[in-house]
């Protein structure tokens, strides 16, 4: 049987029980569970349902059931791709999502089953192409879900290493780069980029990068720092390494890496040196006759 | 234009470098400041870039040439001004130029030179009887 016959059929099935439809397929999918969780309501669940099978009649009625990438699936992928973002969003897991719409098979199966019983050829051809078009539509929902997934990872990713790049003014013509976690060229790049634009705001002369914070140092990491002292030598100021712990000296000299910048162990040390090059001197005050 | 102007500061020359560079403009350019730092003894080169925002490979081995011309004069180049994304595009392109000194601006700058003269003076002062 050619495919726009079988479209039109199950047009004319759904629309005729869309109701019955409806209310069995809602059945099901409040005993699979996202009901009961309260993170859903059912009416709003309901009013999804509804618009689907709406969608998804005007859809077939042009007697498509192939390819669920032709303009007249145009509304049906748009419902599910926000069916699919607003699950992730509502913490649904990737099975509960899908069975959303692999729980519509059931009720219409049940449906085909009743109206072509007797006839099981046409009863075939009918189940296998619904079941056809079902899955990759439930495919489609899948695939905005783990996108809607993957842009909230990459937006916490960005959001990280721009918390975690600080620059901080210690004193006057004195900036302390605190680094924490590894650094990656991407992360290099912003670090860079806030360091330098740090440099012409306050016209500083010396920067101390603090790498305290960074749990390992290899070639990489390290050919990253150097390009950041580079960098900031091209604008005028000179940078300091400070916060080497015992393990990273020992990992750096095995590596044969040559920094070829001032490094101290600790941040003071390399304020004082900072200090020292501006020209400012800490002196302690005597203390006040003391009772 | 075809000519970057070149000011003469006390012991120091000033150049501004505000248009694009190409092979001419650069070579007249060393032509005139090794002129210039000849006639004037000038201890001193600042190259302003704060006007640049583009920044290549060819500009970057024309500010090592120069600096490197002047060496050979007596006179110390500084680059000055120069902008966060030009200077993230040097080190990316292995350009640190490593013979050139650097400051934030012309003040700066200034005083980098006047320290190396000072500093020459009292050499020049300890020897003399």
């Amino acid at each position: 049987m050619a495919s726009p016959q079988i479209a039109s059929e199950l047009q004319r099935l759904i629309e005729k029980y869309e109701d019955k439809l409806l209310s069995e397929w809602m059945r099901l999918q409040e005993s699979a569970g996202p009901l009961r969780s309260g993170r859903i309501s059912r009416s709003e669940i309901e009013q999804q349902s509804r618009n689907f099978l709406n969608a998804l009649m005007r859809a077939i009625a042009g007697g498509n059931l192939e390819d669920v990438n032709a303009p007249s699936f145009a509304v049906v992928r748009d419902l599910l791709e926000e069916i699919g973002r607003t699950r992730a969003g509502q913490g649904f897991s990737q099975r509960e999502t899908a069975m959303f719409i692999f729980s519509l098979k059931q009720p219409i199966m049940n449906l085909l089953s009743a109206e072509y019983g007797k006839d099981s050829g046409h009863l075939l051809s009918q189940s296998w192409a619904i079941s056809l078009l079902l899955d990759k539509l439930g495919l489609h929902t899948i695939e905005a879900y783990q996108k809607s997934r993957e842009d909230v990872i990459q937006r916490q990713q960005e959001e990280i290493s721009e918390l975690s790049t600080p620059v901080v003014q210690l004193w006057d013509g004195i900036l302390a780069l605190p680094l924490i976690g590894t650094l990656d060229s991407a992360r290099t790049q912003v670090v860079m980029e806030n360091l330098l634009q740090r440099i012409v705001d306050t016209g500083a002369e010396i920067a101390i990068i603090d790498i305290t914070g960074v749990p390992t140092v290899d070639t990489l990491v390290a050919q990253h720092l150097l390009k950041t002292v580079a960098a900031a030598r091209l604008m005028g100021a000179d940078c300091l390494i400070s916060g080497i712990r015992p393990q990273i000296a020992q990992t750096i000299v095995h590596l044969g890496v040559e920094l070829n910048v001032v490094s101290k162990a600790t941040m003071a040390d390399a304020f004082g040196v900072a200090l020292q090059r501006t020209g400012n001197m800490v002196i302690r005050k005597p203390q006040a006759a003391q009772a | 234009m075809d000519r970057i102007p070149i000011l003469k500061m006390g012991d120091a020359l000033l150049v501004t470098i505000q248009i694009d560079m190409h092979d001419r403009l650069a070579i007249a350019l060393q032509n005139d400041l090794t002129a210039n730092i000849v006639r004037h003894r000038s201890k001193g080169v600042l190259i302003d870039i704060s006007a640049l925002e583009v920044v290549d490979s060819f500009i970057g081995r024309m500010l090592d040439n120069i600096a490197a011309m002047s060496r050979i004069l007596d006179a110390e180049t500084v680059v000055v001004g120069m902008r966060p994304a030009v200077a993230i595009t040097l080190v990316e392109l292995g350009l640190s130029l490593k013979g050139v000194k650097t400051a934030l601006n012309v003040e700066r700058g200034m005083d980098l030179i006047r320290a190396r003269l000072d500093g020459g003076n009292a050499d020049i002062e300890q020897r003399a009887p």
